[in-house]
């Protein structure tokens, strides 16, 4: 073997006066970076293994652990930087496509940071949802042009519509790329919270069926996992075109990872893998579309919404245009930014553009067509927190998706390895030593928490701009106003710059 | 206390294998609560020599595992067995207890108990160790209080609560832990490994 010019990402700190060679750090780390040492009865580490997950750190008993990044530098140089350097001598050594997990993290613009939100001051009442109602319940579906109502009741029914207490659903992430705990803590947490809970392309495990009335399922270009009972089961179902983090790419989950329960789930053998071509090989054009969503809506009796998933792209306005007028009920839009458990470095960190003028663009172009009440719009692709929603909302989202966040809030320490199969946190992996660390009670109620939070704070956020519903901010730019942005970007943004 | 007294009378600690990750916390832990101090990790392992014995084990055969100490049994062997009396049930609490100062180190409680969570403590004069459930310390036991991953707790005897994910009759098995885990296949792959 020939010597590696690859250096360790990462330095393992051991406070030697507080670490007392108990070894949980040892059996914690499933990338063996620490050991126990026999003949000096002390634990070591290998730095060159650390991913910088943080479990043994968080595990340790006396606080005896951190992770610093290796100091090392190259020569300066503001064109090779480090991290193209490195990418060089890991291809070079293995002539393979580099691969990563997560979101895109390269510094491009976050736009969500450069929108202010408006608040009121004298001319109208601000609103303390403590002592006030505040309504964020959120319907999701088709609309209809005009309410037909007779002896005042609706004498025409309603399309199908998703109904949300908080306009926050669990994005796709399927069994197989996380593991079964993890998929059963956020399908325990849409349950209890009342919104929905998406299944990813992996099908839906028969344990989590249950669930069924607070899960979306998702049909995506493998289609796995998809019988007439698993349409049936859902409250609603996905045609998943595209992701954000690798759009115009397909899946691949390595055949070790289908087990049995991921097998049976997946409905293709064990040890298979499981393969999502790039396109749906029955949609070539935005006609092949049509016939697959109305061949949903025909199996599950036109009482589910039927959803289509794309990322976003550059021309993601006229393609949603498109797909409103192929019958879809609901657009959600996945941005750049948008996690996955396994892409191509270069396409998660190159392809797509960001979700927020995405967003504004196609609800631009629907509005303009008139036909916005036609579908509902919902936005994914890092969402961070609860200003994000809000702004996403006034930008014109009925909802938003989160995965990203609903991982960390169960542990994820976004160390971007997800593809390995190794997560020490029990999320991004199927083997039964791992799986086992997350526990879907702990992990559910630290999901009830954290979008519970999220709700208080948007309800802080709606009261200071004197709203007291969430219908009232769809679309609703003006309480938006842009820091640091261009002419072009406000106006594909559509809205004002601060100060205007 | 009226009230924490009959809760006491009742209260066992269980397990949920199928969330033990095998750390081995509750041993630190345990170590540290039995040694002469209760509140400082560091100390206790490096200072108190020699270290007390953990008094709750780890039993692990990948990938299943989980915290095993003093069942603290209705009919305990260990109490019938022992010659000294030093072994002996609470009859409130039904915690079995060993007063040390009474036993002396024969052996036959570690013969005569089924689980084997007894254990040779030949530290100074030699004692036969077990879960005393932290009584000492206002009977949170430092297992429970400090498992990273609610794998150990406590619940009335006989009732260990139900896993949450065994909502439905039919699902659960007597030690809590839900019949869907055996099913899955794990423990096959398990047995193989072995």
């Amino acid at each position: 073997m020939s010597l590696s010019y690859q250096t360790p990402e990462f330095i393992v700190e051991r406070n030697r006066e507080r670490c007392i060679d108990c070894q949980v750090c040892v059996r914690q780390c499933a990338n063996k970076v620490h050991s126990f040492d026999e003949e000096e009865q002390k634990v070591v580490s290998d730095d060159s293994k650390c991913v910088d997950c943080q479990r043994c750190v968080c595990m340790c008993p006396t606080r005896a652990l951190t992770i610093r990044r290796n100091p090392l530098e190259f020569r300066e140089n503001a064109n090779w930087t480090p991290q193209a350097i490195k990418d060089i001598y890991k291809q070079a050594e293995t002539g393979g496509i580099l691969l990563t997990g997560m979101g895109n993290d390269r510094p491009y613009p976050i736009y969500w940071d450069h929108i202010l939100l408006n608040a009121s001051q004298g001319t109208n009442p601000s609103i303390d949802p403590l002592r006030e109602p505040m309504e964020l319940k959120t319907l999701l579906g088709r609309k209809p042009e005009a309410l037909k109502i007779e002896n005042g009741r609706l004498a025409e029914k309603l399309p199908p519509q998703l109904e949300l207490e908080i306009p926050i659903m669990f994005s796709a992430m399927s069994f197989g790329s996380i593991s079964l705990n993890a998929c059963e803590s956020m399908a325990r947490a849409a349950a209890e919270l009342g919104i929905m809970c998406n299944t990813g392309e992996g099908g839906l495990h028969r344990k989590l069926r249950r669930y069924g009335k607070n899960t979306i399922v998702q049909v995506a270009s493998g289609r796995f996992g998809v019988d007439a009972d698993y349409l049936q089961t859902g409250a609603a179902v996905e045609i998943k075109i595209g992701q954000g983090a690798k759009p115009g790419i397909g899946g691949h989950l390595p055949g070790e990872k289908v087990g049995g329960e991921v097998s049976q789930t997946r409905m293709i053998p064990m040890g298979a893998d499981a393969i999502s071509p790039a396109p749906h090989h029955d949609i070539y054009s935005i006609e092949d579309l049509r016939q697959l969503i109305y061949s949903l809506k025909e199996a599950t009796n036109y009482e589910k919404p039927v959803s289509v998933k794309i990322a976003a792209v550059h021309n993601a306005a006229a393609i949603c245009s498109g797909i409103a007028r192929a019958g879809a009920d609901i657009i959600a839009i996945d941005g750049y930014r948008g996690g996955t458990g396994a892409a191509p470095t270069r396409i998660r960190d190159n392809v797509g553009i960001p979700v927020e003028l995405a967003l504004a663009a196609v609800d631009s172009r629907l509005r303009d067509e008139g036909i916005r009440s036609q579908v509902s719009l919902v936005c994914g692709g890092s969402i961070r927190n609860s200003a994000d929603i809000i702004k996403a909302i006034a930008l014109g989202a009925d909802a938003v998706y989160i995965a990203s966040s609903a991982l960390i809030a169960m542990g994820c320490h976004m160390c971007q390895k997800c593809y390995t199969g190794k997560c020490n946190w029990g999320i991004a992996t199927q083997d039964p030593d791992l799986t086992k660390r997350l526990n879907p009670d702990i992990a559910a109620k630290r999901l009830v928490n954290l979008l519970s939070a999220w709700s208080h704070e948007m309800k802080e956020m709606l009261g200071g701009m004197g709203i007291n519903a969430i219908e009232s901010l769809r679309g609703n730019r003006l309480m938006l106003r842009g820091i640091g942005l261009n002419g072009r970007e406000l106006d594909v943004l559509g809205i004002k710059a601060a100060g205007e | 206390m009226e009230t924490s007294e009959i809760d006491m009378k009742r209260k066992r600690i269980y397990a949920r294998e199928e969330y033990c990750v095998g750390c081995r916390l509750c041993e630190i832990h345990c170590i540290t609560a039995h040694s002469r101090y209760k509140d400082d990790i560091v100390k206790a392992f490096k200072k108190s020599a020699p270290r007390p014995l953990p008094r709750i084990i780890v039993e692990e055969s990948k990938p299943v595992s989980f915290g095993l100490q003093c069942r603290h049994c209705e009919e305990p062997e260990c109490v019938k067995s022992c010659i000294t009396g030093a072994m002996q049930k609470d009859p409130e609490t039904g915690i079995v207890k060993n007063d040390e100062t009474r036993c002396i180190g024969c052996w036959t409680c570690i013969l005569a108990c089924p689980y084997g969570v007894i254990r040779r403590d030949s530290r100074g004069k030699k004692i036969a160790s077990k879960c005393d459930f932290c009584l000492e310390d206002g009977g949170e036991p430092a297992c429970v209080k400090n498992c990273p991953n609610e794998a150990i707790y406590i619940a009335d005897a006989g009732k260990p609560i139900k896993s949450g994910e065994a909502e439905e009759p039919g699902e659960t098995n007597q030690s809590g832990g839900s019949v869907e885990y055996e099913e899955s296949g794990l423990r096959e792959k398990g047995c193989e490994a072995r």
